[in-house]
């Protein structure tokens, strides 16, 4: 296999596994701020705290090992697309920084700010929806090259339906995975109460999900022709996509086997994201990066990949390590103290 | 020299807001290299000496220390993503020929948030003490290595190594002898003690602080001895490198340490200037000169010739203003010294109180002042390098942005720390002072006295 596809694939990967643990701190974030309007926030808070409290700096770390192994593996990419993203880039920074920094104030300081809980639930829709926007620029049209310059299209990235369509698939995305994993947790730690909030959230945003996915599908044929025939090409992967998606919705409107149904979400998103992933390419950027050609060199390139094999077997074990503490340990998930496990013991 | 561009021009204005940005994340990204390494040595010493009061140090710090370091990582992601965004033609020549360390950079980060998650919350998860201090180990481990990994960066853009320019482009490239270039020793040990060394201030002044204010408890007492020893350590290795640093800039980067120095003629036996002003016609005036001292930091002996500015083309000369970034450091560097020296002495000698009122205002001014060296430290390092971002390669004029909006983001950003900074003060403020230590103690104590029972 060459570089460039190990390289991709490894970077997709990555990007996936951001997909699905941010997905959940972000939706999380939007339920604990709407679950307090509705009251009921004391029902479901607990659960959402004792999940997420461990490990939240772990999310932030795929996305920023997404951007530098793109640099690594494709430094072309940081000149195109860096020029481009000044603005909608900078967002996105400031709504990171400003929900990692008040959630950290609101868990370990200040408690029960309102105003902390409304920030941590209004980024957590708005990141995605900014963040989305650099798949929509990879489709090409809103990058143009002037005089050796690289110009930013903002008004036709603002007018475009298929950019808007990304943005609602990227929302309701969030909140169906964070609803269908919570509810997991919930199973696990036997809440019932929370388990009735987020299976009720679960169901209703799965329709919206299909529905989303549908439009970006419509949208991108009027966007991107060449692009929407690869993944006709590949429609295999997105009917086994949605495949997963009825089993797990399947499970959770039966109300048992929540594990499974995460699963098959996770599934669902993965055949999704990967036929999308793979009909894009070969390019980076339409049309003007490819894989082939913004390829790092074979030294560096190298050099990438045996710190990326040296780096996994450092990180597997440690992440195996913090999801048999908090994840899978039954004790923790149902916040029972040492001295009662005793006494049962 | 106007501090705002008069006219937009995106280089000035991305040379700012990188500063800017810089200058923020540095000061949490010092505590989040420092600080773990004082909570391990806190949690150890309340193993070894079976004392809870350390136990409860480490666990009182390591509260605080989480505020930080979710600044620390806000702010590190912007950082990360703003190069890429306001410097997108040096990111490209970093991707070619840097960005193994980068690469690596992201794993030592990931391993130390994995294992800072597993920290915080296994502190009474353990039968024994011993595996939850095992988990500090790879936090202190990753926070330290993320240091390295970012460092070797910087330390390629003085001295920039492992490739070949042929026509514009970059070939041969030997991303382990970029990693390695010769500015890396120096620079890696003087980033990663220095943090430590602030850090040991930082906690060193908070205990003082306590003192002055009237809290005698014994708790403080141990907390500003393990401090002040764990400074007096770092200030000393701080020194060492410093003169090691010194020799590595005669040898690689003359330009820096002549301007650094107002050292103009080539010269032997020079002397080491502090302070002063210059004239136009370069003269140095009241400036406070130490014979020889020049050409024993830059080559270890007194009559030793160090290469002066007027050697390098002036338009690759950097601002002579450097001179008082590098004085103000190396002055902090030897007031901590003297400082943490004194505090231990004191505390030796019969019949001498280390908590004596003067000291303790001392040790706490230490705080603020080392964290003003590690700034003074790192704009040092930025424009003591100008006008090259990659020294020999590549001008800052040709590296930055075209992009017409950058002093917006300007405006955006300074807001967006202004309002991070202030929230993190108050925030830490209310978690100690709703939460005395005096608080907490009995029922530390209490605990183990339960644990013990059983």
């Amino acid at each position: 296999m060459s570089y460039e596809i190990v390289g991709i694939t490894v970077l997709w990967l990555f990007l996936y596994g951001y997909l699905i643990v941010a997905s959940i701190d972000f939706g999380a974030g939007f339920f604990s701020y709407y679950s307090s309007i509705t009251g009921e926030k004391n029902q479901i808070q607990r659960i959402i705290e004792r999940y997420l409290s461990p490990v939240w700096e772990v999310t932030n770390v795929f996305l920023i090992f997404f951007m530098v192994g793109m640099i690594g593996f494709f430094p072309d990419v940081a000149y195109y697309y860096g020029t481009a993203l000044l603005l909608p880039g900078s967002v996105a920074i400031i709504l990171l920084a400003i929900r990692g920094s008040y959630y950290a104030f609101s868990m370990y300081g200040a408690k029960d700010n309102k105003f902390y809980v409304f920030l941590y639930g209004a980024t957590g829709l708005l990141i995605p929806a900014s963040l989305s926007t650099v798949l929509t620029l990879s489709e090409g049209g809103f990058i143009r090259m002037q005089d050796g310059n690289v110009q930013f299209l903002a008004k036709e990235l603002i007018t475009s339906p298929y950019s808007w369509t990304v943005v609602l698939l990227s929302t309701v995305s969030v909140l169906y995975i964070s609803a269908t994993f919570l509810t997991y947790y919930a199973a696990r730690a036997r809440d019932q109460r929370a388990l009735g909030v987020l299976r009720r959230y679960a169901l209703g945003w799965s329709l919206p999900t299909i529905a989303a996915s549908l439009l970006v599908f419509s949208a991108m044929r009027g966007h991107n022709q060449e692009h929407f025939d690869h993944m006709l090409d590949l429609s295999w992967m997105f009917v086994l996509s949605l495949f997963c998606f009825a089993i797990g919705l399947y499970y959770i409107w039966k109300g048992r086997n929540y594990g499974l149904a995460f699963i098959m979400v996770m599934l669902q998103f993965a055949f999704a994201f990967f036929g999308y992933g793979i009909s894009h390419m070969p390019y980076l950027l339409y049309p003007l990066l490819t894989i082939h050609d913004h390829i790092n060199s074979d030294a560096m390139a190298l050099a990438l990949v045996i710190a990326f094999i040296a780096g996994l077997l450092l990180l597997i074990p440690s992440l195996y390590v913090l999801m048999r503490l908090f994840l899978f340990d039954i004790n923790y998930v149902q916040n029972k103290s040492k001295s009662q496990v005793e006494k049962e013991g | 020299m106007h501090l705002l561009p008069l006219v937009y021009d995106p280089v000035s204005y991305s040379r700012i807001l990188t500063a800017l940005t810089l200058g923020f994340h540095i000061i949490f990204a010092t505590i989040g290299v420092g600080v773990p390494v004082m909570i391990a040595l806190a949690e150890w010493m309340g193993i070894r000496r079976n004392d809870p009061h350390y136990l409860l140090l480490a666990r009182r710090w390591a509260r605080g220390f989480v505020i930080t370091v979710a600044i620390g990582v806000v702010t590190g992601t912007a950082i990360g993503l703003q190069l890429s965004l306001l410097w997108p033609s040096f990111m490209k020549v970093a991707g070619e020929a840097i960005a193994l360390p980068l690469f690596m950079e992201t794993f030592a980060f990931f391993f130390e948030a994995i294992f800072l998650g597993i920290y915080l919350y296994t502190w009474d998860r353990f039968k024994k003490q011993i595996h939850h201090f095992l988990f500090i180990i790879p936090v202190v481990i990753g926070s330290s290595a993320s240091a390295i990994f970012i460092t070797m960066v910087n330390a390629f853009m003085n001295t920039p190594r492992g490739f070949r320019l042929e026509q514009g482009q970059i070939v041969d490239v030997q991303p382990l002898l970029a990693m390695l270039n010769p500015a890396t020793p120096t620079k890696v040990s003087h980033v990663l003690i220095t943090a430590y060394l602030t850090s040991a201030f930082i906690l060193a002044a908070i205990a003082a602080y306590s003192i002055l204010r009237g809290h005698n408890h014994e708790y403080h007492r141990k907390a500003l001895k393990l401090t002040m020893v764990a400074a007096l350590i770092f200030a000393l290795s701080t020194a060492a490198i410093g003169d090691l640093s010194g020799k590595y800039l005669a040898k690689y980067q003359p330009a820096k340490l002549a301007a650094a120095e107002w050292h103009f003629d080539t010269s032997g036996e020079a002397p080491l200037v502090l302070g002063g002003i210059l004239t136009e016609n370069h003269e140095i005036k009241y400036g406070l000169k130490l014979p020889y001292l020049l050409s024993i930091l830059a080559h270890g002996t007194p009559e030793a010739e160090v290469q002066g500015l007027y050697e390098i083309p002036e338009d690759e000369r950097p601002s002579l203003f450097i001179h008082y970034l590098f004085d103000g450091m190396a002055i902090i560097g030897v007031y901590l010294l003297l400082i943490s020296m004194l505090f231990l002495i004191s505390s030796k000698v019969r019949g001498w109180n280390p908590y004596n009122r003067k000291l303790l205002w001392a040790i706490v001014a230490g705080a603020p002042l080392s964290m003003l060296a590690i700034e003074f430290g790192w704009i040092f390092a930025e424009v003591g390098r100008q006008p090259w971002v990659l020294v020999g390669y590549m001008k800052t004029a040709h590296a930055a942005t075209t992009s017409e909006h950058v002093d917006i983001m300007l405006w955006l950003f300074l807001a967006l720390y202004a309002v991070l900074g202030y929230t993190c003060i108050n925030v830490l403020r209310k978690l100690f002072v709703n939460n005395p230590v005096e608080a907490e103690i009995p029922a530390i104590i209490r605990k183990r006295g339960n644990q013990h029972e059983l």
